[in-house]
């Protein structure tokens, strides 16, 4: 066209600053732009950091990706994207790009103790094997286990998922978004009986207070936040409130910044709880009509090791660690728990947190009346060098908030809340205080949990890649669950599992056991994403067992894998994740993986031709279910199975997924390696998503039909998505009947997740017992659940909290992100926050090099007393996205008892000049 | 030198100065001399505005045989030569603004003095000059502090283009601020903003473009730019490429060296 490169760059860059102001460029400096960018193809994508689930555009070029942009047209972000966004175009591009398969060998032969050589796929394949059957022989299905994740893609989730779970018959599949999400789902299925928000990021444009509980929003959804920061600058009522244990850049803009003790929130809620009580700022009519008052038992441990931890614990973690046997009251549980100081209780129900039972709104008003205004002020005070009137006066400002009437709130929360040793508990009481107030599933009135992962919500959770799961909320324990799955999957009856597998921590505690000898990790970095890792990475290291890393580039899982597989990244495949607000949104490939790199998905079918149904529908025996699993060999006989199919003909390229073919005219003219590779001409990404679609249809979970999402207009749905005069329509808020199709007529709000659930009454001690059960059809959950004390505290010896967390550049553990050579230079290392006080009572100053040390490792650091954050006297921060500063070596692997999510934002450490 | 550019002054006296700086030129023309005063530019990193139409710095120089005759033909006398003893090469045309503005004339009379190209008669439109670049420094400048100022705004040759007002809500008084902006592909560089600009020093400048200027990478575009049909209809993408096969396993692969370092 006759457009030199540095007209190109100049047009370029007047678009850029043009656009800013929205001035009309001149139509010559467009043609210019346009014929520069000739030849690109545009497509649409997501966004593969954060749940938000920002819309892109991706330009590729003789197949390369040459540009990507915000999507105008996606409703999440309107065309903007974060600067983590602005790369998604580079990461695939770094210079140590992994891109062949390799193990660990001596001789040309595996060796556990050898150094990483490259072997082919098909080698790679075989000793996957070779070791899946050498642990299926010794410990049975429970002896093989998948690190999945909140970032697969859905099909990739469901065929892992269903590979594990109707192949292998084992339940020891899950997602390192238990570390993320589990305990708000705990929440949503106990309080709902549904998973996942009723409200969406819509309510941001209609509320007028927004408050952050345990959440840096505007460094960890920060396109969310500039809506957040829009609203508040824009709509005079709005507020917006900062619950959180250190100072952020989430308080730069807020109203109220509100420093908190570690499990200070639970006595917050509480009190807020009483005073809508004590004030009569209760929705009567709603709580009436939807709700039914609830709690739990109290001794539930802290979700260590239940047995044989002596045998792996030094003398120091056993200080924390006896707490989940016996627990000493503290002066504050004393009040909050109505027991007294010192008194040792047995943790009975460490085993069953999970019990609840329905009581009166008068007990539920006596278990808030403890927690006073002094009380609470005492109890949740993080900043030692705030008075404590300012401190109350605070309290007593957001307890207004939610009293006013007539004022819309949404509560934020992520990790702050989820990561938490009672992150169950805090999650429910978030909803505690909208029910009673009436303020849930209306635009600008809800409490929403904010996801970390771009599908937690989407594969995750929805798809049930949890060990306990399965697709559209169902559980493997519930009988009724599995008869249902085994029927979509054709499945002889009796196939699945019904024994709940192992969640994450205790994947990484079999494999210290040695009760699992045989691991498969992918899209996720586990011994780098996992608390106290030191015994993990010993027990990969040690014991005979063999472990399997598929990643995009070589991280600190990959290190002490045994085997590596090289994994084709976002936009090298088609995908598809669902967001935070339930939006469901794909994509199709646009490149080709590098070298040998090839999609998880096919990973996973390829392993899947290996074993034939006679190796595994056999009788099995599982450690703790008594009868075993049956012989189901007969029953598919039965089906028209052959004990010679493999679980690739019997579990996908069934007759059926086979009618779905590839080539297909949705890709418009896109390839599909794992089509092309697989060679029997099916399209397993839109066959299996209409497969797992199946689940979900007719009961509140309904999905469009792959096309659907592929259309061109279309930026993702938000389920349920039914058909309405022959168009797929969304839904905005559920439970709503405004705007929710399954809501029951007449009823302004239905909580239909609990529809047909039963629960035993009791008073605030106990159930009365199993003979008096209360219907709870329709109804949501209020909860009681009382504040408890940090299982370890900062003491003589190790004197300051440490909080962990990420930072906007990086993602997760920074294997993508810090390949990205801009943001790398902007954030190449994690840093130590300390207060100044803090910094000059050590005798150290900024940019020293410090041991963080606690009961369980120690990493060493560069101190930072300014910057981006502002901790309190007596905590420290540090990120976790550094694995030179692998700072799960000293985080502490207490999980919330419900949840088993690990509390990685309160241990105790100490820190001194290195 | 100060007054030199401001009107007023007579032809002869202005022709002498010319002249002046011409000998110190033709003096100072030793190739080590010349060298030495390049090594001192590098080294200090100065700049100089140059007049409107003048080549890319390097080539500029090249190409600028300090003549004057730009200087002599510039109506409002801002145009001066670089004297002896600075870091700049001595000689060259150049002016400043706080004193003396360019008035972009509509017929650009330096530029047509120029005998060598040096200031390009490529330029045919006084508002297509780069000069340099209005740079505002908002912690000082009245109207981003909220006051009713704009006076750059106002007196921009190219206003409403080259500076725009952008309005935002100023919460503690409850009034709006009207703050200015620079636009980059319509400022000339030509000064009157930092001339007119009232604080004690000016907070509005002009300074060289590559001094400023970042640039997004080309790995990204902005995606409200202007209206395409990308963001509907995708076009079908030209034939994919066929999967990579299954290649002979290579004897290193990327990541080895890391993965085989040790050190946990």
């Amino acid at each position: 066209m006759g457009l030199t490169r540095r007209d190109f760059l100049k047009t370029s860059i007047a678009a850029s600053t043009a656009a800013t102001v929205g001035m009309p460029l001149s139509k010559q400096a467009e043609a210019a732009v346009k014929a520069g960018e000739a030849g690109w193809q545009w497509d649409k994508g997501v966004c593969r950091f954060c749940g938000t689930g920002c819309g892109i555009m991706v330009a590729t070029k003789g197949g390369r990706i040459v540009a990507t942009k915000g999507d105008p047209d996606a409703p999440v972000n309107r065309g903007l994207n974060c600067i983590k966004g602005y790369f998604n175009g580079k990461i695939n591009y770094g210079q140590d790009r992994l891109t062949q398969p390799l193990l660990r060998m001596t001789n040309g032969k595996f060796d556990k103790k050898g150094k990483f050589t490259p072997i082919s796929w098909e080698q790679a394949i075989d000793i996957m094997e070779e070791k899946i059957r050498w642990a299926l022989k010794e410990k049975g299905p429970t002896g093989i286990s998948i690190f999945g994740s909140g970032q697969y893609t859905i099909h990739e989730g469901y065929a892992a998922a269903k590979l594990m779970k109707a192949g292998f018959r084992s339940n020891n599949i899950d997602p390192n978004a238990r570390h993320c999400m589990a305990s708000a789902v705990v929440a949503f299925m106990q309080t709902f009986g549904i998973d996942e928000p009723q409200g969406n990021y819509d309510d941001i444009e209609h509320t007028d207070t927004a408050v952050l509980w345990g959440s840096n929003m505007a460094e960890m959804h920060p396109i969310l936040w500039s809506r957040i920061t829009d609203r508040r600058l824009t709509h005079k009522p709005m507020k917006v409130v900062n619950l959180t244990t250190y100072g952020n850049m989430s308080s730069d803009i807020a109203d109220l910044e509100i420093i908190m003790a570690p499990n200070g929130d639970l006595a917050i809620q509480n009190f807020i709880a009483r005073e809508i009580v004590r004030r009569d700022a209760l929705n009567h009519d709603f709580i009436k009509k939807h709700t039914v008052f609830a709690t739990g038992p109290y001794d539930i441990g802290y979700g260590f090791r239940p047995k044989n931890v002596e045998k792996f614990a030094s003398g120091a973690e056993m200080d924390t660690y006896k707490n989940e046997k016996v627990h000493v009251i503290d002066k504050f549980e004393a009040i909050a728990q109505r027991k007294k100081e010192g008194v040792a209780v047995e943790q009975k129900n460490a085993a069953t947190p999970m019990k609840d039972w329905a009581i009166s709104f008068d007990d539920f008003k006596a278990a808030v009346e403890p927690y006073t205004l002094d009380f609470v002020a005492q109890v949740a005070k993080g900043d030692p060098d705030e008075p404590l009137d300012k401190f109350k006066a605070k309290l007593q400002q957001l307890a207004d908030l939610y009293c006013e009437k007539g004022r819309k709130i949404v509560s934020y929360w992520t990790m702050g809340f989820n990561q938490h040793q009672r992150g169950s508990w805090v999650n429910e009481q978030a909803y505690m205080n909208h029910l009673l107030t009436g303020r849930q599933c209306q635009p600008g009135n809800g409490a929403f949990s904010l996801t970390g992962q771009p599908s937690a919500c989407g594969t995750a959770r929805e798809v049930g890649v949890f060990a306990h799961r399965l697709p559209a909320d169902m559980v493997v324990m519930n009988p009724k669950h599995r008869a249902h799955t085994e029927e979509i999957w054709k499945l002889p009856p009796g196939t699945i599992n019904p024994q709940m597998g192992s969640h994450f921590v205790k994947i990484m505690r079999d494999l210290e056991d040695g009760n699992t000898l045989f691991n498969l990790t992918q899209v996720n970095n586990p011994w780098q994403n996992s608390a106290n890792t030191n015994h993990w990475i010993k027990a990969a290291r040690n014991m005979n067992n063999f472990i399997v890393v598929a990643d995009a580039y070589p991280g600190v899982s990959a290190k002490v894998a045994d085997l590596i597989l090289p994994a084709a990244m976002i936009n090298e495949k088609w995908g598809a994740y669902g967001n935070a607000e339930r939006r469901t949104q794909v994509w199709r490939q646009q490149i080709l993986p590098p070298g040998q790199a090839r999609a998880d998905i096919w990973m996973l079918l390829e392993l899947s031709k290996r074993f034939k149904l006679k190796d595994v529908w056999g009788a099995q025996k599982v450690p703790g279910l008594e009868s075993g699993l049956p012989d189901v060999l007969p029953a598919a006989k039965a089906m028209g199975y052959s004990p010679e199919s493999t679980l690739y003909e019997v579990l996908f390229a069934t007759p059926e997924n086979k009618k779905l073919r590839w080539p297909d005219p949705i890709a418009k003219g896109h390839g599909n390696h794992v089509a092309d590779l697989l060679k029997d001409g099916w399209f397993p990404e839109k066959a299996l998503f209409e497969e797992y679609r199946k689940f979900g249809s007719g009961h509140g979970h309904d999905l469009a039909p792959f096309d659907v999402y592929h259309g061109d207009k279309v930026r993702g749905l938000r389920w349920p998505v039914v058909q309405k005069d022959g168009r797929w329509v969304e839904t905005q808020w559920r439970s709503n009947e405004k705007y929710d199709p399954y809501v029951q007529k007449g009823m302004g709000f239905d909580f239909y997740g609990n529809n047909g659930q039963k629960m035993m009454e009791g008073n605030l001690d106990a159930p009365s017992g199993p003979d008096k059960k209360v219907d709870i059809s329709h109804k949501a959950k209020i909860y009681f659940r009382p504040y408890a004390s940090p299982v370890e505290k900062p003491d003589a010896n190790y004197d300051l909290w440490l909080c962990t967390g990420r930072v906007l550049e990086h993602w997760h553990s920074g294997t993508m992100t810090r390949r990205v050579p801009e943001l790398h230079r902007a954030v190449p290392a994690a840093v130590c926050w300390i207060s100044q006080k803090d910094a000059d009572a050590r005798g150290l100053k900024r940019n020293d090099l410090v041991w963080v040390e606690s009961r369980r490792g120690k990493v060493k650091v560069r101190l930072e007393t300014g910057g981006r954050n502002r901790v309190p006297r007596g905590l420290v921060y540090v990120p976790w996205f550094d694995e030179s500063v692998l700072i799960n070596k000293v985080t502490l692997d207490a999980t919330c008892p419900l949840s088993k999510e690990t509390d990685y934002k309160k241990c105790a450490v100490k820190v001194y000049k290195a | 030198m100060s007054d030199q550019g401001q009107s007023g002054l007579n032809t002869s006296r202005r022709d002498f100065l010319v002249k002046l700086a011409q000998g110190a030129a033709i003096a100072g023309s030793g190739a080590l001399l010349w060298d030495y005063i390049l090594r001192n530019e590098a080294r200090a990193a100065p700049y100089a505005l140059r007049p409107p139409g003048a080549l890319a710095e390097a080539d500029f120089n090249a190409a600028c045989i300090k003549c004057g005759q730009c200087v002599n033909d510039c109506p409002p006398h801002i145009l001066k030569l670089q004297p002896a003893g600075g870091a700049l090469p001595i000689g060259m045309p150049y002016y400043a603004p706080r004193t003396g503005a360019c008035i972009m004339c509509p017929d650009i009379p330096c530029m047509k003095a120029c005998p060598t190209g040096a200031l390009s008669p490529k330029l045919k439109k006084i508002e297509d000059a780069r000069m340099g670049l209005a740079v505002i420094d908002i912690e000082n400048c009245l109207s981003w502090k909220g006051l009713r100022c704009e006076i750059c705004h106002r007196e921009c040759p190219i206003k409403g283009k080259a500076i725009t007002l952008e309005t935002h809500p100023r919460q503690i008084s409850r009034h709006a601020m009207f703050v200015p902006l620079v636009h980059s592909d319509a400022c000339t560089g030509c000064g009157i903003c930092e001339k007119a600009c009232p604080t004690d020093i000016a907070a509005i400048r002009i300074l060289p473009h590559k001094l400023v200027q970042g640039k997004i990478g080309e790995h990204y575009r902005l995606g409200w730019t202007f209206d395409t049909e990308v963001t509907q209809d995708f076009k079908p993408a030209e034939a994919s490429p066929a999967s990579a096969p299954d290649a002979p396993v290579p004897k290193t692969a990327p990541g080895m060296d890391y993965l085989n370092a040790g050190g946990l």
